[in-house]
């Protein structure tokens, strides 16, 4: 299969990244080096090509009604510009995907994962014209409307405040986490909203796709005397994973469910929505098996598909698993059986074989210093 | 770091199509992984290799590289007793990014297959077949 490429592609090459395959696209894995990338964005700010992230714009009648049964979230009282994580789940409970859902005056707008577009893209419509739920609404993909860029960190707001042409298209001090607001580039609609993956302040934009490549060099320009770099996918991995923000494929996926991945917070059960019915009896009957941070408490690293085991019986799975460059310490995460799930809890990572002692720790890993603000 | 710099190929060493080197000094093999490795790993966060004493054939893996993103096996180049290893890299695996051909060897072997050596490639083939997207 030809892989996507987005409109920064050769931006990247020049930039010096080395370029891999994810979910079907070309991206940069890194630059610099994932370390120094990291630490780049905790304590600077980085700027991230996330073009590669699908965009749905929901509109008509029912919009709202969809939404609310097609999500875990509640959108009930959500506020006109404003965001909302949430997680889209078949029947049975598991987990299509998980959006970051925007509301704005006229429409609302769903963000998915790159890999899932298509399958998110099938499900959604199939929601939407499902016989026992007909609703008035309207679907439109409008991944190719918007460049979309993170930029993150805590310099972000003082940096993006001074790039050359937004200056004016907006005034961040009184953006709050998880508000969003329109700006115009030369009377075309771009969106900018304080959220983002990795655990720091900062912010996505969503920028007239024409404009992306501009946007991007204004925003390298203006941060590059306080320590702004771009940022590959390497270290957004271990940006979100510090944070714990589940990642698609890993912590959440079709064999898991939001209770299972301790996203519980996003899923309203006072609401109907698709799964509820198992994630509500999984919260009063308890899930089988639960996501838990771990440190290793011997020499290894922990890795995606590594088996947990507990008396020499194998009991859970690792998802996520690296050293983390910001508590250089190498951590986990895993599922294990709920009574395995106590912080403070031992057992053993198999790597390559052998029993390599880890335990339960207190998640997240890194405390996002944005959060609340 | 990892980037930026221009990959080196020395001649002193003979390269392996799994990108492992080996530089003969008098009786023993001295084994480890090239700088385009390093490269293409990024920064490496652990070294595991094996214990001094055990004896392995060309080909089969000694040991694992990982970076921040994901373990990598390494091979013998040449078959081997393993003499040595660098217990340096236990708390400093980044030395192999900073030095692959240096301060960042793995293994030393002795007694070592001296027929195996032929398998292997000069700096120039290596170059090109890596120039050439024949081996990555």
């Amino acid at each position: 299969m030809e892989l996507k490429r987005t409109p920064l592609y050769d931006t990247h090459r020049a930039l010096g990244a080395k370029m891999v395959e994810f979910s079907g696209w070309e991206m940069p894995v890194q630059y610099k080096g994932i370390l120094d990338e990291h630490r780049a964005v905790r304590n600077a700010a980085g700027l991230f090509d996330i073009d590669h992230m699908g965009q749905v714009r929901v509109t008509g009648r029912d919009a709202r009604a969809y939404l609310q049964n097609l999500l875990t979230a509640n959108f009930a009282d959500m506020e006109i510009n404003t965001a909302k994580y949430a997680v889209m789940c078949y029947a049975d409970g598991t987990c299509v995907d998980d959006t970051f859902v925007y509301r704005f005056a006229d429409e609302w707008m769903v963000v998915v994962n790159a890999g899932n577009g298509a399958k998110d893209n099938a499900w959604m419509l199939a929601q939407a014209h499902a016989q026992t739920s007909r609703f008035d609404v309207s679907l439109q993909d409008v991944s190719a409307e918007f460049y979309m860029l993170a930029f993150q960190g805590p310099l972000a707001e003082q940096v993006l405040q001074q790039t050359k042409g937004l200056q004016e298209s907006f005034d961040l001090a009184d953006l709050k986490y998880h508000h969003a607001r329109e700006f115009h580039i030369h009377d075309e609609r771009g969106i900018i909203a304080r959220t983002g993956y990795t655990g720091e302040d900062g912010f996505e934009l969503f920028i007239p796709f024409s404009h992306g490549k501009h946007v991007w060099d204004a925003i390298l320009d203006a941060g590059k005397d306080v320590g702004v770099q771009p940022i590959g996918l390497g270290a957004r991995d271990s940006l979100r994973f510090e944070a714990k923000f589940a990642l698609y494929g890993h912590e959440i996926d079709a064999n898991t469910t939001p209770m299972e991945a301790a996203l519980g917070w996003a899923c309203d059960l006072d609401k109907n929505f698709i799964g509820r019915d198992v994630l509500l009896k999984q919260k009063l009957e308890g899930v089988k098996k639960k996501l838990v941070g771990f440190e290793m408490l011997e020499r290894g690293i922990a890795r995606n598909g590594y088996e947990i085991a507990s008396n020499g019986k194998t009991v859970g799975y690792v998802t996520s698993g690296m050293p983390a460059p910001t508590l250089e310490k190498n951590i986990g995460l895993g599922y294990v059986p709920p009574e395995l799930a106590k912080i403070g809890t031992g057992f053993d990572i198999l790597i390559r074989g052998k029993a390599t002692k880890a335990r339960v720790v207190k998640t997240p890993f890194y405390a996002n210093r944005a959060r609340g603000k | 770091m990892s980037s930026g710099k221009e990959i080196t190929y020395p001649n002193d060493v003979k390269y392996a199509s799994t990108h492992e080197w080996v530089k003969l000094d008098s009786d023993t093999a001295i084994v480890g992984i090239t700088d385009y490795a390093q490269d293409a790993l990024g920064d490496i966060v652990f070294v595991e290799l094996p214990e001094p004493g055990m004896e392995k054939k060309a080909g089969e893996a000694f040991g694992v590289v990982e970076s921040v993103k994901a373990a990598s096996d390494v091979f013998m180049p040449v078959g081997g007793s393993i003499s040595a290893t660098n217990d340096a890299l236990r708390d400093a695996p980044e030395t192999v990014n900073g030095d692959a051909f240096g301060a960042g060897w793995m293994l030393k072997l002795f007694p070592y297959n001296a027929a195996d050596l032929e398998k292997l490639m000069d700096a120039a083939t290596y170059k090109s077949k890596i120039d050439s997207g024949e081996i990555h």
